[in-house]
């Protein structure tokens, strides 16, 4: 395999004076599931903002395929049509009903006819499960109903490449395998994900590769087997204790 | 994050990372940025220019120009009239400020009779409501007339009988009714549980309106209550009608008396004195409260 989709060189954020990342170096292969661990204010959400240009850089630079996303001559918007992205506290419109959250994108956007959209739509629903919710509006739909329709949401354009921002952080414990599972689901069908978690759980069986951020840089990466169980650095063992034995 | 991040990166502190030195690459997007940022002020200069240069040559251009120039435009009738007009204008001033108070107290009481609900003071309620209803439906300036000239007719013992006096009465009428709406607005938009969690801690519910519901309710409607403040700094020049020397009356006796036109540009431009600054806290206000209810429900 030659290069990675998902490309980031040396990449620093700071938000006034606080600076959240200071060097961050991180590959995310085509069909590859990238989990991204570390305590809270720790850089995965900006680290995630940041590809998908919602918050300039510092410095550093972030390539998608062949394209540069931190040039800024590039039209932000070309580029966010190529990647999808879910948000812990779901996002969804609340004015629209499910189906038009999923196809306003498409039909706005990249001027998908309404009735082909609809389709696709239904098709994504069907699929994640939500097949009768079509016709609701958000409030109507369990936490975990509306974090799979943004999730449907998301993948409605075709993304090469889905964010998801800690998807399950929200959710009732007992809501959380639905959306999960989703995401299994995703891995299987080839999806390039790159995900900030706290489910440790679900990093060690469905994640490629794990990712622990911590001050700033990239601290330790590698499989999830040997990021979780195995871990080199002594501040990703004293992460994992904190988190794994509560 | 208390702050938005709009601030441009340039201006933003580095964090004390000693050895970190910013890449070729980034030097060369912000020389970029720089260059657009420059090329953008350019653009939005010459397009202004051009735009008021375009308004302008319209204006002149017009075939009553000369008229309008000599009737509204005349310089020394403007330094003639500008000190009769501005010592009318301190009457509005005052007005506004006696009215605001009023509209102030009276539009909180109402507000406050509207959100209750003890079934013994539903005849205040009713009130409350009908009040509410006819003098929003009355158009101000009418308010005025009918205060104006009603109000002295009745021949009660103790009504006053100074016109501006009047005019203020009607004033009041009017903005309590639109005051008192906002401020309902505000009372209702706060949560039910801020009021459940101040009740919990054992505040009566007197003490739970004061010190929790309240504050919250002000802070939601200040934008829209100082528009409704602007507006009546405005309207209070419809008390001319009833004949005290304010600044609109003041205008328009000079006016009349040296078929020029220009004492109104001077009123107008008193008032605009006043309420342009009132505007822009206004907008900053919104923008600050917009802000606040972005932090509040997370990015």
């Amino acid at each position: 395999m030659s290069e990675a989709l998902l490309r980031i060189r040396g990449l620093r954020k700071s938000y006034d004076s606080r600076l959240v990342l200071r060097s961050v170096d991180l590959d995310v292969a085509e069909h590859q599931v990238v989990c991204l661990i570390g305590g809270s204010g720790s850089g995965k959400s900006t680290l995630l903002r940041c590809v998908d240009l919602l918050d300039v850089v510092d410095d550093g630079t972030v390539h998608l395929g062949d394209t540069e996303l931190t040039d800024p001559r590039l039209d932000a918007d070309l580029v966010r049509r190529r990647i999808g992205i879910v948000f812990q506290a779901y996002n969804l419109f609340p004015h629209l009903s499910v189906l038009d959250n999923i196809t306003l994108a498409p039909r706005r956007v990249h001027r998908v006819p309404r009735a082909q959209a609809e389709e696709t739509a239904r098709e994504l629903l069907d699929r994640l499960g939500l097949a009768d919710k079509a016709a609701d509006h958000p409030e109507r739909l369990s936490g975990g109903q509306q974090q799979r329709a943004a999730i449907a949401r998301a993948l409605a354009t075709g993304p090469e490449l889905l964010l998801l921002d800690e998807i399950t952080s929200a959710l009732d414990p007992g809501l959380v395998g639905e959306v999960l599972d989703v995401v299994t689901d995703l891995k299987q069908r080839g999806m390039t994900i790159l995900m900030a978690t706290h489910e440790m759980g679900f990093a060690r069986h469905a994640a490629d590769r794990v990712c622990f951020l911590e001050d700033g840089v990239v601290r330790e990466q590698g499989t999830a087997e040997q990021v979780l169980t195995d871990p080199r650095h002594p501040a990703t063992r004293r992460f994992l204790s904190r988190v794994l034995d509560r | 994050m208390e702050h938005g991040t709009t601030a441009e990166p340039e201006q933003r502190p580095q964090t004390a990372d000693g050895d970190y030195r910013r890449s070729p690459r980034e030097e060369e997007r912000r020389q970029f940025r720089r260059a657009r940022d420059r090329r953008n002020r350019w653009t939005a200069a010459l397009c202004t220019i051009a735009f008021v240069a375009a308004v302008a040559a319209a204006t002149v251009a017009s075939p009553g120009w000369e008229r309008v120039h000599a009737l509204f435009l005349d310089g020394a009738e403007f330094r003639h009239a500008l000190p009769e007009v501005l010592d009318g204008f301190w009457l509005n001033v005052r007005m506004f400020l006696i009215a605001e108070v009023l509209i102030l107290v009276l539009g909180l009481l109402v507000a406050l009779v509207r959100v209750t609900r003890a079934p013994g003071l539903q005849p205040l309620r009713l009130a409350a409501t009908v009040y509410v209803d006819v003098f929003r439906g009355v158009p101000t300036l009418l308010l005025v007339f009918l205060v104006g000239f009603g109000l002295p007719a009745l021949r009660l013992q103790g009504t006053p009988s100074q016109p501006w006096v009047l005019g203020v009465i009607a004033l009041v009428l009017s903005y309590t009714a639109y005051v008192a709406e906002v401020l309902r607005a505000g009372l209702e938009s706060v949560h039910p549980a801020q009021r459940n969690a101040a009740r919990a801690l054992g505040l009566s519910t007197p003490q739970a309106l004061r010190y929790v519901v309240l504050p919250q309710a002000v802070r939601n409607v200040l934008p829209p209550l100082l528009n409704d403040f602007i507006a009546l700094q405005k309207d209070t020049a419809l008390v001319a009608v009833l004949g005290p020397l304010e600044a609109l009356r003041a205008a328009q006796i000079k006016a009349d008396y040296d078929f020029n036109y220009t004492p109104y540009l001077a009123a107008a431009l008193l008032f605009i004195a006043v309420t342009v600054p009132l505007t822009r806290v206004a907008d900053r206000l919104q923008r600050r409260a917009a802000q606040r209810a972005w932090t509040e429900t997370g990015r």
